[in-house]
């Protein structure tokens, strides 16, 4: 499933990350590497952008360029 | 001895402490200033230090050396050009797995380098054990812990560094990041061909060269282009080829593989060097944040903050402008009576104190502003404001971050575009700063007050409120279509850290606060003293004016006729008589004045220009005001009191609004004038600031153009449709 239907408090692993290389590099820089695993913390009031912990930081990402990451839910 | 010079520059992410490890370095010799050609700060400092005179330059804060953004290419190119003797990469110890990433971006880069393990004593609250031996050594570089801000390990740190500089050795072959066996081969026959092609002279890494070609690393392509000319097409062409027998083999780009491979490297050595190594934040910060960034209360408390910083920059900074603003007063007064009348004293009181006084007016406005935006970033809160507005601001194509710069526009232009520089990349920094002068600042606030004031005082709040609406609105819609057709193509990802919260220093607080203003004081001084001084001398030249009447004469015989009134009149009319006549005086001076700025070269100028206002409503006396008004808004109501004939002290009251309204203005012609005076040319500090902030002359003009062109558009739409209408 898509990293953008998670809801918030699930975990997940990373399986792929999608979309233009820049984007995509950004991400992985991040640390937001395939096998890592996520934590949703919480939605944006508006409901974007979206929090998530990886690797120990907080990282906010938009719901669309979450919806180009692949993770398999563990919860 | 001469003292030996020596370069250090501090690397690392944002957020892991550098700028206070900075600061306590470099305590407040430092040199605030930006990097040739960009907007982004730039910071050195020296000291004095085991025989040797160090040079610390602070470069900017990144997650990464891929230039993709403007710091990053700003980094990796003071390393690469200027061969800094040693590189120091600050780490944040509590949150090492990401911060290695960029540590060994620099161990590929063949520099000396050291890693700072900062704020060890958080990590270690955390139950993190670190062995720094074992990293040393499976790295290859020299580990020290510091505590950034408590100062600790800084001396080590600095030791550290001038033993390293002293040493030749770099980091041993076997120290390197491996890749995989395809990829180490691919890079090892890339560079062979490169090295074929190259002699001693070659300032590059080849390893590291070979490495960014097959990331296809454009920046790279252009420097061994314009360093090796001709044979650098086979080695580009090589590893054109190079990276399609990998992307076959991967089923994936290069550069992605090669990133998730870095990150394996780093986690044999966190496997290897850390002991207990948590995965999530059991901290404070979490539990600020669940009040913060809030479903239910994340707005109220943002829209508090805000409030809070508003009041603080413009109500708390009124005092200190009364302050100045009588300052000098007391000044020009006090230089006035020294020199004689004449063409000196009015050059140095009009022209040069009055123009360097309407800048320095700004300096609480700015020290005030700039100490709020440092507490917001330096205590991490920053980033969750950009986290709770990036939706609505993305809706014009701007990022969350935005929001701080074109909300502070309503108090003043000039310390919001300077606030633009929060943002990373620089399309949204020129967005931000080419639609920030639609937010009607407060210097126009006179304008409507007057103008609103006199043709519509029954609804007077509402075409005030409508106008700064409007304001938005085309703020909006110039952001839309800016995004859509200027500033085009990538838009910077939102990926953001939210760093945890941290206690600001008051010192940092401080600094930060006063280099920027610094900056401010510096750059904008001598462009608003030369624009003021021209404005001077257009309106005070030329001298020898012929009048069409002798008002001299016409004042004496009103004295002449009112003492002869006086001496006859009975007790109780004396002093109503003297009214009078001091009435009638004051009057003969104002249409004297009317008459000087009439003939003065910038009344001829507003009478050249009139018909370009013409259409949109606006008589010659409304266009100099306006061409007045480039130096300060506020200036407007001055000069049209001016040119009005009314004492100028009086420029805002009744005196003022009867006049406006005997000359023919009606309130159509009155709400065109408010809205060109809303959208047009921002003064002529906005104008250095956008020149500065843009770093091009060239943003600033197009900005002059592109909003003037918007409010005659605008102004003419209302006055000629509303004429239509019949409504004039």
């Amino acid at each position: 499933m898509r990293l953008s239907e998670m809801r918030e408090g699930q975990t997940a692993r990373i399986v792929a990350v999608n979309g233009e290389t820049r984007l995509r590099r950004r991400i992985l820089e991040m640390g937001l590497t395939k096998g890592s695993e996520i934590y949703i913390e919480k939605y944006a009031p508006l409901k974007d952008p979206l929090e998530l912990i990886v690797k120990g930081c907080h990282v906010s990402l938009r719901v669309k360029e979450a919806s180009e990451i692949q993770v398999v839910s563990e919860t | 001895m001469p003292k030996k010079l020596l370069r250090i520059a501090l690397a690392g992410n944002p957020n892991s402490g550098k700028t206070t490890i900075f600061n306590n370095l470099t305590g407040t010799r430092q040199k605030v200033g930006n990097w040739p050609g960009v907007t982004v700060e730039k910071k050195e400092g020296e000291i004095s230090r085991n025989g040797y005179d160090i040079k610390v330059i602070d470069l900017p804060g990144t997650y990464s050396l891929t230039p993709f953004s403007i710091e990053e290419i700003v980094a990796r190119d003071f390393i690469l050009e200027e061969n800094p003797d040693v590189v120091i990469d600050i780490i944040d110890a509590s949150n090492l797995e990401r911060s290695l990433y960029l540590a060994n971006q620099l161990r590929e880069l063949d520099c000396k380098v050291i890693f700072a393990l900062n704020m060890a004593d958080l990590a270690k609250a955390r139950g993190m054990q670190i062995d720094a031996g074992i990293m040393s050594d499976l790295l290859g570089v020299p580990v020290v812990f510091t505590v950034g801000n408590k100062g600790e390990g800084l001396k080590e740190l600095i030791q550290t560094a001038v033993d390293l500089s002293e040493s030749s050795s770099g980091i041993p072959e076997e120290r390197r990041v491996r890749y995989s066996k395809d990829i180490e081969a691919a890079i090892a026959d890339l560079k062979d061909v490169l090295i074929e092609q190259i002699d001693d002279t070659f300032p590059y890494n080849p390893r590291w060269i070979a490495i960014k070609l097959l990331e296809d690393d454009e920046i790279v392509k252009k420097r061994i282009r314009k360093k090796m000319g001709e044979p650098a097409e086979s080695v580009i062409e090589t590893a054109r080829q190079l990276r399609g027998q990998l992307m076959g083999r991967f089923d994936e780009d290069p550069e992605i593989v090669m990133t998730d491979e870095r990150y394996g490297f780093i986690a044999g050595i966190i496997r290897e060097a850390v002991t207990n190594s948590i995965r999530r934040r059991v901290d404070i910060s979490r539990n600020i944040d669940l009040v913060l960034t809030n479903r239910f209360l994340g707005f109220p408390i943002f829209i508090f903050f805000i409030w809070a910083m508003f009041q603080v920059t413009f109500t708390l900074g009124a005092y200190p402008m009364g302050w100045i603003d009588a300052g000098v007063g007391l000044l020009s007064s006090f230089v006035g009576g020294l020199l004689p009348a004449g063409l000196v004293r009015d050059l140095l009181v009009n022209g040069v104190i009055a123009g360097v006084g309407s800048i320095i007016i700004f300096l609480p406005n700015i020290l005030l502003l700039f100490f709020c935006i440092a507490l917001f970033e330096d205590t991490g809160y920053m980033s969750r404001a950009a986290f709770l507005m990036d939706k609505i601001m993305h809706l014009i194509g701007l990022h969350g971050k935005s929001f701080i710069p074109m909300l502070m526009g309503f108090g003043c232009n000039v310390p919001a575009i300077m606030a633009t520089r929060t943002l990373e990349s620089r399309k949204d920094r020129i967005l931000t700063i080419m639609i920030t002068p639609f937010m009607s600042c407060s210097a126009r606030l006179p304008v409507y007050i007057v103008l609103a004031g006199t043709f519509f005082a029954a609804s007077a709040g509402t075409v005030i409120f409508m106008l700064y609406v409007l304001g938005i609105v085309v703020a909006i819609l110039t952001g839309r279509l800016f995004r859509s057709v200027l500033l085009r193509g990538f838009e910077a990802p939102f990926v953001m850290e939210l760093p945890p919260y941290r206690m600001p220093m008051v010192k940092s607080l401080l600094i930060h606060m006063w280099d920027r203003s610094k900056m401010f004081l510096k750059k904008m001084g001598g462009i608003i003293l030369v624009g003021s001084v021209v404005v001077w001398t257009l309106s005070t030249f030329p001298r020898d004016i012929e009048y069409s009447r002798d008002y001299g004469a016409e004042i004496g015989r009103i004295n002449t006729v009112y003492a002869e009134k006086i001496g006859d009149a009975a007790p109780d009319r004396v002093e109503a008589l003297k009214r009078e006549r001091d009435e009638l005086i004051q009057e003969t001076k104002n249409l004297r004045s009317a008459e000087k700025a009439r003939k003065s070269y910038i009344g001829r100028i507003g009478h050249i220009i009139e018909p370009v206002f013409e259409p949109i409503g606006i008589d010659w006396r409304g266009s100099v005001s306006l061409l007045t008004g480039f130096v300060a808004k506020e200036i407007v109501v001055s000069t049209m009191g001016v040119l009005y004939a009314v004492d100028e002290d009086d420029a805002e009251s009744e005196a003022l609004h009867s006049a406006l309204k005997k000359s023919g203005m009606t309130p159509l012609s009155a709400l065109a004038l408010m809205l060109f005076v809303l959208l047009y040319i921002p003064c002529l500090a906005t104008v250095a600031v956008i020149a500065q902030e843009t770093g091009s002359i060239r943003w600033a003009l197009f900005n002059v153009a592109y909003t003037t062109g918007v409010a005659w558009v605008m102004a003419f739409i209302v006055y000629q449709g509303g004429t239509l209408l019949g409504l004039g």
